[in-house]
């Protein structure tokens, strides 16, 4: 296991931050890290980067411990955080060779051009970091991190503010380097989830109130509801619909457009396709709807 | 360690501060040593540097701590601090490559004055007329002073996110340690009984003491001393940012 948490506490001054929470990331693993703000996210991964120290609980990296080998993780964890501070007065280049120099890098000035072409900076590379745009400055973060090649990368909340043709690209490369490597990341946006991770954990209030591959997570709310959604090329009555045996609830979202619930999706799509059959309309569309983490995740923490 | 030195360095230069404080402080006591007529050693007519050094804690005072007042302030105002604290490199580090970045910064000012030395020699009747002990005495004093003032000054910085908060902090801290002291001493309860005693703890007894020539190894572990404490404490304060 390459991060491994066991009862971790941490309070600042009255307030308890993280309650008590155990888990653990395996190698090549993304594990999304979820949960309102406040909710100990920022916290978890800080200590984990030995930025803070926690009140109690055990917390190693690939083996080391975080009280006693502090040097050895900070050697293995790249860590982005959230503000994405940088040395705005200095060069791309010049904040690399620095970052790399502190790092101990063999062969600085190579390992810094080949990050810069990895997060694709070669344009910008003798600018002013305060003159690049926000998507620049998060891969001069990114690239910054990358530089020691760490083992475990956390990044917290990496594409905030980005605009949809850099979000793409941070997503593809967060995917593309976390092929060999742990990576755990936070974010608000639930698609990003369920396009990047294997895993998802989410936190509220200082405890982890799930923590499950994204494809179980409707197993921790309790309906079973499966949902489907049907577009028709003539209006339908919905009541028919209705009298379907696997169906249990019809909502008319659009004049054609209807979605159906049920506990058997499968069972479902069948017979509503038979139905169509049988009384000579015409489907469209039909596909059963991907599990709702906004939902789950509104539902779990509140 | 040295990383962060060079990197304090190449922010020093690459921006206007590195120049402003070494030309403020060139400018300043140019004008004092050679032009004001009050001052000038060339009314004056005797070939000493004093008027030099006595005139430069005045001015670390104010250029030290101006220089001294980001190093920490503003890199925990920015977070980059905490970009610092999760590298693989100790508190230490950043407090000693801070430190030195910022002597090396004053001895650079502190460096051309040297050519004032050399005026000073060759104008001297008959020519090397000048007491170079007590000049290169002072010139090690004068070093020693800065370090104590950077190490004051770093430790301010490490106490507050706000810059002006650690100028103001940093120039009392200093003002109180180097002259504080004296001043003390000369309060009428300890007037006559205590008052060598208490001048011994403030900078200025042994800076005027280097000031002669006289290398006295008590001064040295006494400034040497006083840096220690104030390193130490910046590194404390730095990892109480961290709970």
């Amino acid at each position: 296991m390459s991060v491994k948490i066991h009862n971790l506490t941490k309070t600042y001054g009255n307030q308890l931050v993280l309650d008590n929470i155990s888990f653990e990331v395996g190698k090549s693993e993304i594990l999304g890290f979820l949960g309102p703000n406040g909710a100990g996210k920022t916290t978890t991964m800080k200590i984990i980067t030995g930025s803070l120290l926690p009140d109690k609980g055990e917390v190693s990296v690939s083996g080391y411990d975080v009280f006693s080998d502090i040097q050895e993780v900070k050697k293995r964890v790249g860590y982005l955080a959230e503000h994405n501070p940088l040395y705005d007065e200095m060069y791309v280049k010049e904040f690399l060779l620095f970052i790399a120099g502190v790092y101990g890098v063999d062969k600085k000035v190579a390992k810094v051009k080949e990050m810069i072409e990895l997060t694709g900076l070669s344009q910008e590379q003798n600018k002013k970091i305060i003159q690049l745009s926000k998507g620049y400055k998060q891969r001069v973060g990114l690239a910054q991190v990358l530089l020691n090649d760490p083992e475990v990368l956390i990044l917290d909340e990496p594409t905030t503010g980005l605009d949809p043709n850099q979000l793409k690209e941070i997503r593809a490369l967060i995917k593309e380097t976390g092929k060999d490597k742990t990576v755990i990341f936070s974010t608000h946006i639930m698609q990003e989830v369920q396009a990047l991770c294997d895993r998802v954990i989410i936190l509220n209030n200082g405890k982890i109130v799930a923590d499950d591959s994204i494809d179980k997570l409707d197993g921790y709310i309790s309906s079973n509801t499966k949902s489907v959604l049907v577009q028709f090329d003539e209006i339908v009555e919905t009541g028919l619909l209705k009298m379907l045996k696997s169906v249990d609830s019809v909502t008319l979202l659009d004049s054609k457009l209807i979605k159906l619930e049920g506990n058997d999706d499968y069972l479902m799509r069948k017979e509503i396709f038979n139905f169509a059959k049988a009384n000579d309309y015409t489907i469209l569309s039909m596909y059963k709807e991907d599990i709702d983490v906004e939902n789950i995740f509104s539902k779990l923490t509140h | 360690m040295l990383s962060i030195f060079k990197k304090e360095i190449s922010v020093f230069f690459g921006s206007l501060i590195g120049y402003i404080v070494i030309g403020v402080f060139l400018v300043f006591t140019g004008l004092v040593m050679w032009v004001f007529t009050d001052t000038s050693i060339l009314e004056y007519s005797y070939a000493t540097m004093d008027s030099l050094f006595y005139l430069a804690p005045t001015m670390f005072l104010f250029l030290i701590p101006a220089i001294t007042m980001k190093s920490f302030a503003e890199e925990s105002n920015r977070g980059t601090l905490e970009l610092l604290f999760t590298k693989p490199i100790t508190d230490n580090d950043i407090v000693l490559g801070k430190f030195f970045a910022n002597i090396a910064l004053v001895v650079f000012a502190i460096l051309p004055t040297l050519v004032y030395f050399y005026s000073i020699y060759q104008l001297g009747a008959p020519k090397g007329n000048i007491d170079s002990g007590a000049v290169f005495g002072s010139y090690i004093g004068l070093v020693f002073l800065a370090a104590v003032f950077v190490a004051i000054g770093l430790f301010s910085s490490s106490l507050t996110n706000n810059q002006v908060v650690a100028f103001v902090i940093a120039i009392f801290l200093s003002f109180f340690v180097h002259w504080g002291f004296d001043y003390i001493s000369k309060i009428p309860v300890f007037f006559g009984v205590w008052d060598d005693f208490i001048q011994r703890f403030g900078i200025d007894y042994h800076y005027r003491s280097m000031s002669r020539g006289l290398f006295d190894s008590r001064d040295v572990i006494y400034f040497i001393s006083l840096i220690v404490v104030f390193l130490l404490l910046t590194n404390f304060v730095l990892k109480q940012k961290k709970y």
